[in-house]
Protein backbone atom coordinates (compact mmCIF):
# COMPACT_ATOMS: atom_id res chain seq x y z
CA UNK A 1 0.00 0.00 0.00
CA UNK A 2 1.08 3.56 -0.95
CA UNK A 3 2.67 5.46 1.64
CA UNK A 4 1.25 9.06 1.25
CA UNK A 5 3.38 11.15 3.27
CA UNK A 6 4.17 14.27 2.66
CA UNK A 7 4.97 18.03 3.48
CA UNK A 8 2.43 20.68 3.47
CA UNK A 9 5.12 23.12 1.20
CA UNK A 10 4.55 19.50 -1.27
CA UNK A 11 0.68 20.01 -0.69
CA UNK A 12 1.09 23.63 -2.46
CA UNK A 13 3.16 22.41 -4.97
CA UNK A 14 0.31 20.35 -6.41
CA UNK A 15 -2.09 22.98 -6.42
CA UNK A 16 -2.54 25.82 -9.10
CA UNK A 17 -3.70 29.62 -9.33
CA UNK A 18 -6.93 30.04 -10.35
CA UNK A 19 -8.35 26.03 -8.63
CA UNK A 20 -11.62 25.49 -7.00
CA UNK A 21 -10.70 24.31 -3.31
CA UNK A 22 -12.67 22.82 -0.65
CA UNK A 23 -11.82 23.41 2.85
CA UNK A 24 -13.17 20.69 5.33
CA UNK A 25 -14.12 21.45 9.02
CA UNK A 26 -17.23 24.29 9.62
CA UNK A 27 -16.41 27.74 10.92
CA UNK A 28 -14.24 28.29 13.26
CA UNK A 29 -14.09 24.05 13.70
CA UNK A 30 -11.21 21.62 12.82
CA UNK A 31 -10.07 24.13 9.59
CA UNK A 32 -7.10 22.83 7.39
CA UNK A 33 -5.18 25.84 9.19
CA UNK A 34 -1.97 24.23 8.71
CA UNK A 35 -2.72 24.05 4.81
CA UNK A 36 -4.04 27.60 5.04
CA UNK A 37 -1.12 28.74 6.31
CA UNK A 38 1.20 26.95 3.39
CA UNK A 39 -1.14 28.37 0.76
CA UNK A 40 -0.60 32.08 2.40
CA UNK A 41 3.21 31.92 2.26
CA UNK A 42 3.23 30.90 -1.36
CA UNK A 43 2.13 33.18 -4.55
CA UNK A 44 -1.24 30.71 -5.44
CA UNK A 45 -3.23 33.36 -6.35
CA UNK A 46 -7.23 33.72 -8.10
CA UNK A 47 -8.84 30.84 -6.12
CA UNK A 48 -12.29 29.85 -6.10
CA UNK A 49 -13.18 28.79 -2.76
CA UNK A 50 -15.89 26.22 -1.44
CA UNK A 51 -16.31 26.16 2.49
CA UNK A 52 -18.63 26.24 5.50
CA UNK A 53 -16.30 29.79 6.23
CA UNK A 54 -14.75 30.85 9.04
CA UNK A 55 -10.94 31.92 9.38
CA UNK A 56 -9.44 29.64 6.32
CA UNK A 57 -11.44 31.82 4.31
CA UNK A 58 -10.78 34.78 6.13
CA UNK A 59 -6.88 34.04 6.18
CA UNK A 60 -6.97 33.63 2.50
CA UNK A 61 -8.72 37.09 1.90
CA UNK A 62 -6.24 38.92 3.86
CA UNK A 63 -3.81 37.76 1.40
CA UNK A 64 -5.29 38.31 -1.81
CA UNK A 65 -5.69 34.62 -2.32
CA UNK A 66 -9.54 34.67 -3.33
CA UNK A 67 -11.37 35.54 -6.39
CA UNK A 68 -14.66 34.02 -5.79
CA UNK A 69 -16.77 31.98 -2.73
CA UNK A 70 -18.86 29.49 -2.33
CA UNK A 71 -19.88 29.62 1.20
CA UNK A 72 -23.08 29.16 3.39
CA UNK A 73 -21.69 31.76 6.15
CA UNK A 74 -18.41 32.90 7.75
CA UNK A 75 -18.62 32.85 11.28
CA UNK A 76 -15.38 32.62 13.83
CA UNK A 77 -18.60 30.81 15.77
CA UNK A 78 -17.88 32.58 19.29
CA UNK A 79 -17.41 36.40 19.84
CA UNK A 80 -16.68 38.80 18.25
CA UNK A 81 -18.22 36.39 15.42
CA UNK A 82 -17.57 38.15 12.17
CA UNK A 83 -14.16 37.36 10.27
CA UNK A 84 -12.39 41.01 9.90
CA UNK A 85 -10.95 39.62 6.56
CA UNK A 86 -14.07 38.26 5.14
CA UNK A 87 -15.82 41.26 5.63
CA UNK A 88 -12.81 43.75 4.44
CA UNK A 89 -13.14 41.72 1.42
CA UNK A 90 -16.96 41.75 0.82
CA UNK A 91 -17.36 45.24 1.56
CA UNK A 92 -14.33 46.43 -1.31
CA UNK A 93 -16.06 43.86 -3.68
CA UNK A 94 -12.65 42.07 -3.67
CA UNK A 95 -14.41 39.01 -4.19
CA UNK A 96 -16.94 37.17 -6.46
CA UNK A 97 -19.69 35.91 -3.81
CA UNK A 98 -21.93 33.05 -3.98
CA UNK A 99 -23.83 32.87 -1.13
CA UNK A 100 -25.69 30.12 -0.28
CA UNK A 101 -28.05 28.21 2.13
CA UNK A 102 -26.07 26.11 4.43
CA UNK A 103 -27.76 22.65 2.89
CA UNK A 104 -27.61 23.55 -0.24
CA UNK A 105 -23.72 23.11 0.02
CA UNK A 106 -24.06 19.68 1.32
CA UNK A 107 -26.41 19.22 -1.46
CA UNK A 108 -23.87 20.74 -3.81
CA UNK A 109 -20.94 18.69 -2.19
CA UNK A 110 -23.58 15.31 -2.70
CA UNK A 111 -24.02 16.13 -6.19
CA UNK A 112 -19.89 16.41 -7.10
CA UNK A 113 -19.23 12.86 -5.05
CA UNK A 114 -22.25 11.17 -7.02
CA UNK A 115 -20.61 12.83 -10.49
CA UNK A 116 -24.28 14.47 -10.79
CA UNK A 117 -24.82 17.97 -12.73
CA UNK A 118 -27.27 18.78 -9.45
CA UNK A 119 -29.13 17.44 -6.73
CA UNK A 120 -32.57 19.01 -6.25
CA UNK A 121 -33.46 21.25 -2.72
CA UNK A 122 -36.08 23.22 -1.28
CA UNK A 123 -33.56 25.86 0.21
CA UNK A 124 -33.02 28.76 -1.87
CA UNK A 125 -36.48 29.27 -2.92
CA UNK A 126 -38.06 32.63 -2.32
CA UNK A 127 -34.57 33.78 -1.27
CA UNK A 128 -31.52 36.14 -2.62
CA UNK A 129 -29.67 33.14 -3.10
CA UNK A 130 -30.41 33.83 -6.62
CA UNK A 131 -29.46 37.22 -6.64
CA UNK A 132 -26.30 36.43 -5.55
CA UNK A 133 -25.32 34.09 -7.95
CA UNK A 134 -26.32 36.17 -11.21
CA UNK A 135 -27.94 33.65 -13.26
CA UNK A 136 -25.30 31.02 -12.58
CA UNK A 137 -27.99 28.62 -10.52
CA UNK A 138 -31.17 27.28 -11.65
CA UNK A 139 -34.32 25.65 -11.36
CA UNK A 140 -35.68 22.34 -11.70
CA UNK A 141 -39.34 21.51 -12.52
CA UNK A 142 -40.15 17.54 -10.62
CA UNK A 143 -41.14 14.85 -13.60
CA UNK A 144 -43.15 13.68 -10.71
CA UNK A 145 -46.43 15.46 -9.11
CA UNK A 146 -46.98 16.96 -5.73
CA UNK A 147 -49.44 15.41 -3.64
CA UNK A 148 -52.22 17.85 -4.85
CA UNK A 149 -51.25 17.18 -8.37
CA UNK A 150 -49.38 19.68 -9.65
CA UNK A 151 -45.44 19.85 -10.36
CA UNK A 152 -42.79 21.22 -7.70
CA UNK A 153 -40.12 23.90 -8.42
CA UNK A 154 -37.04 23.28 -6.87
CA UNK A 155 -33.73 25.05 -6.58
CA UNK A 156 -31.21 22.33 -8.84
CA UNK A 157 -28.02 23.05 -6.93
CA UNK A 158 -25.32 22.25 -8.98
CA UNK A 159 -22.24 19.80 -8.48
CA UNK A 160 -19.45 21.96 -6.41
CA UNK A 161 -16.96 20.04 -8.07
CA UNK A 162 -13.10 20.68 -6.54
CA UNK A 163 -10.03 20.58 -8.07
CA UNK A 164 -8.58 19.87 -4.51
CA UNK A 165 -9.70 19.18 -0.98
CA UNK A 166 -8.25 20.01 1.97
CA UNK A 167 -9.27 18.35 5.78
CA UNK A 168 -7.87 18.21 8.66
CA UNK A 169 -8.50 15.50 10.87
CA UNK A 170 -7.01 13.96 14.68
CA UNK A 171 -6.02 10.81 13.15
CA UNK A 172 -4.36 9.01 10.26
CA UNK A 173 -2.20 6.31 8.95
CA UNK A 174 0.15 6.85 6.12
CA UNK A 175 -1.90 5.71 3.39
CA UNK A 176 -5.15 8.00 4.07
CA UNK A 177 -7.24 6.11 6.46
CA UNK A 178 -8.30 8.81 8.50
CA UNK A 179 -10.72 9.45 11.97
CA UNK A 180 -12.52 12.34 13.98
CA UNK A 181 -12.03 12.11 17.65
CA UNK A 182 -14.29 14.71 17.91
CA UNK A 183 -18.21 15.44 18.02
CA UNK A 184 -18.71 15.81 14.85
CA UNK A 185 -17.42 14.65 11.55
CA UNK A 186 -18.89 18.24 9.86
CA UNK A 187 -18.70 17.22 5.91
CA UNK A 188 -14.91 15.97 5.49
CA UNK A 189 -15.81 12.95 3.76
CA UNK A 190 -18.22 14.63 1.04
CA UNK A 191 -15.22 17.53 0.31
CA UNK A 192 -13.20 14.23 -0.43
CA UNK A 193 -15.45 12.57 -2.65
CA UNK A 194 -16.37 16.16 -4.38
CA UNK A 195 -12.16 16.36 -5.62
CA UNK A 196 -10.04 15.43 -8.07
CA UNK A 197 -7.23 16.00 -5.18
CA UNK A 198 -7.37 14.93 -1.47
CA UNK A 199 -5.11 16.61 0.86
CA UNK A 200 -5.40 15.51 4.59
CA UNK A 201 -3.60 16.76 7.59
CA UNK A 202 -3.92 15.47 10.99
CA UNK A 203 -2.64 15.05 14.44
CA UNK A 204 -1.07 12.01 14.23
CA UNK A 205 0.58 9.72 11.78
CA UNK A 206 -0.05 6.54 13.27
CA UNK A 207 0.34 2.71 12.11
CA UNK A 208 -3.10 1.51 10.97
CA UNK A 209 -2.86 -1.11 14.05
CA UNK A 210 -2.67 2.03 16.06
CA UNK A 211 -5.33 4.31 14.16
CA UNK A 212 -8.19 1.50 14.31
CA UNK A 213 -7.19 0.53 18.11
CA UNK A 214 -7.37 3.88 19.38
CA UNK A 215 -10.82 4.62 17.65
CA UNK A 216 -14.56 2.96 17.31
CA UNK A 217 -14.96 1.80 13.56
CA UNK A 218 -17.64 4.73 13.32
CA UNK A 219 -14.73 7.62 14.06
CA UNK A 220 -13.07 6.36 10.69
CA UNK A 221 -14.15 8.85 8.34
CA UNK A 222 -11.86 8.38 5.84
CA UNK A 223 -10.49 5.71 3.84
CA UNK A 224 -7.43 5.47 1.75
CA UNK A 225 -9.26 6.07 -1.49
CA UNK A 226 -10.28 9.18 -0.15
CA UNK A 227 -6.99 10.63 -0.22
CA UNK A 228 -4.25 11.27 -1.97
CA UNK A 229 -1.96 12.91 0.25
CA UNK A 230 -1.14 12.64 4.14
CA UNK A 231 0.48 15.62 6.38
CA UNK A 232 1.31 14.81 9.83
CA UNK A 233 0.69 18.52 11.60
CA UNK A 234 0.49 18.73 15.24
CA UNK A 235 -2.23 21.58 16.40
CA UNK A 236 -2.82 21.90 12.58
CA UNK A 237 -6.43 23.19 12.90
CA UNK A 238 -4.97 25.78 15.55
CA UNK A 239 -6.93 28.40 16.10
CA UNK A 240 -10.48 26.12 15.44
CA UNK A 241 -10.62 23.53 17.61
CA UNK A 242 -10.17 20.36 16.78
CA UNK A 243 -11.00 16.67 18.57
CA UNK A 244 -8.16 16.57 21.16
CA UNK A 245 -8.22 20.57 22.40
CA UNK A 246 -10.37 23.22 22.54
CA UNK A 247 -10.58 27.01 20.39
CA UNK A 248 -7.97 29.16 21.25
CA UNK A 249 -10.10 32.41 22.12
CA UNK A 250 -7.46 34.03 22.96
CA UNK A 251 -6.11 34.07 19.87
CA UNK A 252 -8.35 34.43 17.60
CA UNK A 253 -9.49 37.26 19.03
CA UNK A 254 -5.64 38.50 18.85
CA UNK A 255 -6.16 37.86 15.13
CA UNK A 256 -9.66 40.03 14.59
CA UNK A 257 -7.61 42.81 16.78
CA UNK A 258 -5.06 42.65 14.75
CA UNK A 259 -6.97 43.45 12.03
CA UNK A 260 -7.61 46.50 12.88
CA UNK A 261 -4.70 48.96 11.94
CA UNK A 262 -2.10 48.08 8.66
CA UNK A 263 0.76 48.40 11.18
CA UNK A 264 -0.90 45.54 13.92
CA UNK A 265 -1.57 43.72 10.58
CA UNK A 266 1.65 43.66 9.05
CA UNK A 267 3.31 43.17 12.99
CA UNK A 268 0.96 39.63 12.71
CA UNK A 269 2.42 38.68 9.38
CA UNK A 270 5.67 39.11 10.45
CA UNK A 271 5.15 36.79 13.61
CA UNK A 272 2.31 33.98 12.42
CA UNK A 273 1.86 33.72 8.83
CA UNK A 274 5.15 35.10 6.89
CA UNK A 275 7.45 32.31 9.01
CA UNK A 276 6.76 28.17 8.35
CA UNK A 277 4.73 26.19 10.59
CA UNK A 278 7.00 25.05 12.98
CA UNK A 279 7.99 28.78 13.81
CA UNK A 280 4.34 29.62 14.03
CA UNK A 281 3.74 26.78 16.53
CA UNK A 282 6.62 28.31 18.53
CA UNK A 283 5.02 31.75 18.30
CA UNK A 284 1.53 30.50 19.51
CA UNK A 285 3.27 29.09 22.23
CA UNK A 286 4.94 32.34 23.19
CA UNK A 287 1.77 34.15 22.66
CA UNK A 288 0.18 31.48 25.33
CA UNK A 289 2.62 31.99 27.58
CA UNK A 290 3.05 36.00 27.75
CA UNK A 291 -0.72 36.39 27.87
CA UNK B 1 -43.04 31.69 47.21
CA UNK B 2 -42.01 32.96 44.04
CA UNK B 3 -43.39 36.73 44.02
CA UNK B 4 -45.40 37.65 41.56
CA UNK B 5 -45.77 41.14 42.23
CA UNK B 6 -42.57 41.98 40.39
CA UNK B 7 -42.65 40.27 36.79
CA UNK B 8 -39.68 42.16 34.79
CA UNK B 9 -40.25 42.35 30.86
CA UNK B 10 -37.78 39.73 30.36
CA UNK B 11 -40.09 36.99 31.95
CA UNK B 12 -42.64 38.13 29.84
CA UNK B 13 -40.68 37.36 26.61
CA UNK B 14 -38.97 34.10 28.09
CA UNK B 15 -42.82 32.93 28.59
CA UNK B 16 -43.75 34.67 24.81
CA UNK B 17 -40.94 32.45 23.74
CA UNK B 18 -42.10 29.33 25.55
CA UNK B 19 -45.75 29.26 24.23
CA UNK B 20 -44.05 29.94 20.14
CA UNK B 21 -43.70 25.93 21.24
CA UNK B 22 -47.17 25.13 22.02
CA UNK B 23 -48.19 22.32 20.18
CA UNK B 24 -45.26 21.44 18.84
CA UNK B 25 -44.72 17.80 19.78
CA UNK B 26 -41.80 15.67 19.29
CA UNK B 27 -39.78 18.13 16.89
CA UNK B 28 -36.15 19.71 17.34
CA UNK B 29 -36.77 23.12 19.05
CA UNK B 30 -33.41 24.99 18.06
CA UNK B 31 -33.57 28.58 19.44
CA UNK B 32 -30.58 30.90 18.15
CA UNK B 33 -30.47 33.03 21.07
CA UNK B 34 -30.23 32.90 24.62
CA UNK B 35 -33.93 33.82 25.66
CA UNK B 36 -35.34 31.73 22.82
CA UNK B 37 -33.33 29.10 24.15
CA UNK B 38 -34.58 30.27 28.10
CA UNK B 39 -38.21 29.65 25.97
CA UNK B 40 -37.69 26.62 24.53
CA UNK B 41 -36.51 25.06 27.59
CA UNK B 42 -39.56 26.45 29.73
CA UNK B 43 -41.48 25.04 27.04
CA UNK B 44 -40.15 21.70 27.95
CA UNK B 45 -40.31 21.58 31.49
CA UNK B 46 -43.97 23.01 31.10
CA UNK B 47 -46.25 22.22 28.00
CA UNK B 48 -43.97 20.51 26.14
CA UNK B 49 -42.35 17.94 27.45
CA UNK B 50 -41.44 15.62 24.67
CA UNK B 51 -39.02 18.62 22.55
CA UNK B 52 -35.77 17.30 21.44
CA UNK B 53 -32.96 20.13 21.89
CA UNK B 54 -29.19 19.97 21.33
CA UNK B 55 -26.24 21.19 23.16
CA UNK B 56 -25.28 23.70 20.67
CA UNK B 57 -22.88 21.44 19.16
CA UNK B 58 -24.01 17.92 18.08
CA UNK B 59 -25.51 15.98 21.34
CA UNK B 60 -28.88 16.29 21.89
CA UNK B 61 -30.01 17.04 26.06
CA UNK B 62 -31.91 13.94 28.33
CA UNK B 63 -32.68 17.02 30.55
CA UNK B 64 -33.61 20.49 30.57
CA UNK B 65 -30.59 22.26 32.13
CA UNK B 66 -30.27 25.97 32.95
CA UNK B 67 -28.72 28.40 30.55
CA UNK B 68 -25.06 27.64 30.03
CA UNK B 69 -25.36 24.22 32.12
CA UNK B 70 -25.13 20.67 31.50
CA UNK B 71 -26.77 17.67 30.99
CA UNK B 72 -27.31 13.86 30.22
CA UNK B 73 -27.81 13.21 27.04
CA UNK B 74 -30.30 11.16 24.55
CA UNK B 75 -28.70 11.74 21.20
CA UNK B 76 -26.58 12.67 18.70
CA UNK B 77 -27.56 15.40 16.00
CA UNK B 78 -24.24 16.79 14.06
CA UNK B 79 -24.19 19.01 11.42
CA UNK B 80 -25.53 16.59 8.41
CA UNK B 81 -28.34 15.16 10.94
CA UNK B 82 -29.56 18.67 11.35
CA UNK B 83 -29.61 19.31 7.59
CA UNK B 84 -31.75 15.84 7.12
CA UNK B 85 -34.52 16.79 9.88
CA UNK B 86 -35.23 20.27 8.64
CA UNK B 87 -35.68 19.10 5.12
CA UNK B 88 -37.94 16.47 6.67
CA UNK B 89 -40.10 19.38 8.86
CA UNK B 90 -39.40 17.95 12.36
CA UNK B 91 -37.98 21.17 13.61
CA UNK B 92 -39.00 24.56 14.71
CA UNK B 93 -36.48 27.44 14.86
CA UNK B 94 -36.12 30.35 16.76
CA UNK B 95 -33.81 32.87 14.76
CA UNK B 96 -32.33 36.30 15.23
CA UNK B 97 -32.61 38.75 13.01
CA UNK B 98 -30.75 41.92 11.53
CA UNK B 99 -33.57 42.70 10.02
CA UNK B 100 -37.20 41.96 9.23
CA UNK B 101 -39.94 43.57 7.38
CA UNK B 102 -43.89 43.26 6.97
CA UNK B 103 -43.95 39.95 5.35
CA UNK B 104 -41.70 38.54 7.57
CA UNK B 105 -38.69 38.45 5.16
CA UNK B 106 -35.39 38.32 7.22
CA UNK B 107 -31.31 39.18 6.63
CA UNK B 108 -28.84 38.39 8.72
CA UNK B 109 -26.31 38.08 5.66
CA UNK B 110 -25.27 42.01 5.20
CA UNK B 111 -26.37 45.59 4.60
CA UNK B 112 -26.04 47.00 1.17
CA UNK B 113 -25.95 45.44 -2.11
CA UNK B 114 -25.35 42.06 -2.69
CA UNK B 115 -22.08 41.44 -4.31
CA UNK B 116 -20.48 44.66 -2.33
CA UNK B 117 -22.27 45.29 1.01
CA UNK B 118 -21.55 48.03 3.15
CA UNK B 119 -21.68 46.04 5.90
CA UNK B 120 -20.78 41.78 6.17
CA UNK B 121 -22.48 39.69 8.53
CA UNK B 122 -23.03 36.09 8.47
CA UNK B 123 -24.03 35.54 5.76
CA UNK B 124 -27.15 33.59 4.65
CA UNK B 125 -26.64 30.63 7.42
CA UNK B 126 -29.55 28.31 7.20
CA UNK B 127 -32.41 30.73 7.11
CA UNK B 128 -33.79 30.37 3.24
CA UNK B 129 -33.88 25.96 4.08
CA UNK B 130 -35.35 26.61 7.70
CA UNK B 131 -37.87 28.94 6.33
CA UNK B 132 -38.74 26.48 3.57
CA UNK B 133 -39.20 23.14 5.18
CA UNK B 134 -40.36 24.11 8.86
CA UNK B 135 -42.22 26.68 11.36
CA UNK B 136 -39.55 29.43 11.43
CA UNK B 137 -39.79 32.44 14.79
CA UNK B 138 -37.96 35.28 15.34
CA UNK B 139 -36.96 36.62 18.68
CA UNK B 140 -35.71 40.45 18.48
CA UNK B 141 -34.22 41.94 21.37
CA UNK B 142 -34.32 45.30 20.79
CA UNK B 143 -37.60 46.58 18.50
CA UNK B 144 -37.19 49.41 16.66
CA UNK B 145 -37.09 50.93 12.80
CA UNK B 146 -33.41 49.58 12.27
CA UNK B 147 -34.22 46.22 12.41
CA UNK B 148 -38.31 46.23 11.35
CA UNK B 149 -37.80 47.85 8.21
CA UNK B 150 -39.68 48.57 5.48
CA UNK B 151 -37.69 46.05 3.04
CA UNK B 152 -34.89 43.72 3.93
CA UNK B 153 -31.62 44.18 2.30
CA UNK B 154 -31.07 40.92 1.56
CA UNK B 155 -34.02 37.95 2.09
CA UNK B 156 -32.29 35.26 3.52
CA UNK B 157 -35.80 33.87 5.66
CA UNK B 158 -38.34 33.87 3.15
CA UNK B 159 -41.33 36.01 3.99
CA UNK B 160 -45.32 35.34 3.15
CA UNK B 161 -44.63 37.88 -0.34
CA UNK B 162 -42.33 35.57 -1.57
CA UNK B 163 -44.37 32.26 -1.78
CA UNK B 164 -45.11 31.26 -5.02
CA UNK B 165 -48.77 29.96 -5.10
CA UNK B 166 -48.58 28.37 -8.10
CA UNK B 167 -45.44 26.50 -6.98
CA UNK B 168 -46.32 23.44 -4.31
CA UNK B 169 -43.00 23.31 -2.87
CA UNK B 170 -43.62 26.58 -0.97
CA UNK B 171 -46.42 24.10 1.29
CA UNK B 172 -44.38 23.79 4.05
CA UNK B 173 -43.47 27.90 5.47
CA UNK B 174 -44.83 29.12 7.97
CA UNK B 175 -43.29 32.19 9.51
CA UNK B 176 -45.05 31.39 13.32
CA UNK B 177 -43.90 34.59 15.40
CA UNK B 178 -42.47 37.51 16.28
CA UNK B 179 -41.50 38.07 19.79
CA UNK B 180 -39.75 41.16 20.71
CA UNK B 181 -39.17 43.35 23.66
CA UNK B 182 -42.30 45.20 22.99
CA UNK B 183 -44.79 42.30 22.17
CA UNK B 184 -45.63 39.20 20.46
CA UNK B 185 -46.60 39.32 16.63
CA UNK B 186 -47.69 37.16 13.89
CA UNK B 187 -48.54 37.56 10.04
CA UNK B 188 -52.09 37.09 10.38
CA UNK B 189 -52.63 40.93 9.08
CA UNK B 190 -53.97 41.71 5.38
CA UNK B 191 -52.07 39.64 2.93
CA UNK B 192 -49.77 37.89 6.06
CA UNK B 193 -48.29 40.95 7.32
CA UNK B 194 -47.28 41.22 10.62
CA UNK B 195 -50.03 41.49 13.11
CA UNK B 196 -49.85 42.32 17.03
CA UNK B 197 -50.82 39.50 18.86
CA UNK B 198 -50.30 41.17 22.27
CA UNK B 199 -48.29 43.91 23.97
CA UNK B 200 -46.08 43.48 26.89
CA UNK B 201 -47.74 45.26 30.34
CA UNK B 202 -46.35 49.13 29.98
CA UNK B 203 -46.05 48.91 25.94
CA UNK B 204 -48.68 51.70 24.10
CA UNK B 205 -49.92 50.85 20.57
CA UNK B 206 -48.17 54.16 19.63
CA UNK B 207 -44.28 52.96 21.11
CA UNK B 208 -44.48 50.23 18.98
CA UNK B 209 -45.75 51.97 15.75
CA UNK B 210 -43.01 54.48 16.92
CA UNK B 211 -40.39 51.89 16.64
CA UNK B 212 -41.78 50.10 13.63
CA UNK B 213 -41.01 50.90 9.90
CA UNK B 214 -44.12 50.10 8.55
CA UNK B 215 -47.39 49.67 10.00
CA UNK B 216 -48.12 46.72 11.95
CA UNK B 217 -52.03 45.15 11.93
CA UNK B 218 -54.00 44.93 15.04
CA UNK B 219 -51.87 47.29 16.91
CA UNK B 220 -54.88 49.46 18.59
CA UNK B 221 -57.08 46.36 19.89
CA UNK B 222 -54.11 44.43 21.14
CA UNK B 223 -53.86 42.23 24.44
CA UNK B 224 -51.59 43.00 27.27
CA UNK B 225 -49.41 39.79 26.89
CA UNK B 226 -50.55 37.03 29.23
CA UNK B 227 -48.65 37.32 32.98
CA UNK B 228 -46.37 34.31 33.80
CA UNK B 229 -47.84 32.00 36.17
CA UNK B 230 -46.23 30.79 39.31
CA UNK B 231 -44.79 27.96 38.31
CA UNK B 232 -43.43 29.81 35.54
CA UNK B 233 -42.18 32.11 36.89
CA UNK B 234 -40.15 29.78 39.98
CA UNK B 235 -39.18 27.73 36.68
CA UNK B 236 -37.41 30.77 35.02
CA UNK B 237 -35.91 32.47 38.09
CA UNK B 238 -34.96 29.38 40.39
CA UNK B 239 -34.30 26.33 37.55
CA UNK B 240 -33.24 27.87 34.15
CA UNK B 241 -31.96 31.19 34.60
CA UNK B 242 -31.10 31.80 38.04
CA UNK B 243 -27.99 34.24 37.30
CA UNK B 244 -30.54 36.04 35.50
CA UNK B 245 -29.11 36.13 31.72
CA UNK B 246 -32.11 36.79 30.37
CA UNK B 247 -31.42 40.29 31.44
CA UNK B 248 -28.82 41.10 29.60
CA UNK B 249 -30.93 40.54 26.68
CA UNK B 250 -33.80 42.68 28.08
CA UNK B 251 -32.63 45.07 30.58
CA UNK B 252 -34.92 45.77 33.62
CA UNK B 253 -35.30 49.51 33.22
Amino acid sequence: MKDKRMSLDDVVGELRSGMTIGIGGWGSRRKPMALVRAILRSDLTDLTVVTYGGPDLGLLCSAGKVRKAYYGFVSLDSAPFYDPWFGKARTTGAIVSREMDEGMLKAGLEAAAARLPFLPIRAGLGSDVFTFWEGELKTVTSPYPAPDGRSETLTAMPALNLDAALVHLDLADEHGNAAYTGIDPYFDDLYCMAAERRYLTAERVVSTEELVKTVAPQQLLLNRMMVDGVIEAPNGAHFTFAGDYKRDEKFQRHYVEAAKTPESWQQFTDTYLAVSEDEYQAAVRRFAEEA
Amino acid sequence: MTSTETITRAEYCAVACAEIFDGAGEIVASPMTPMATLGARLARLTTEPDLLMSDGEALLFADTPPLGGKSPIEGWIPFHKVFDVLASGRRHVVMGANQIDRFGNQNLSAFGPHQQPTRQMFGLRGAPGNTINHATSYWVAKHNKRVFVDAVDIVCGVGYDKVDPDNPAFRFHKIHRVVTNLGVFDFEGPDHTMRARSLHPGVTPEEVAENTSFEVAGLADAPVTAAPTAEQLRIIREVLDPKKIREREVPTA
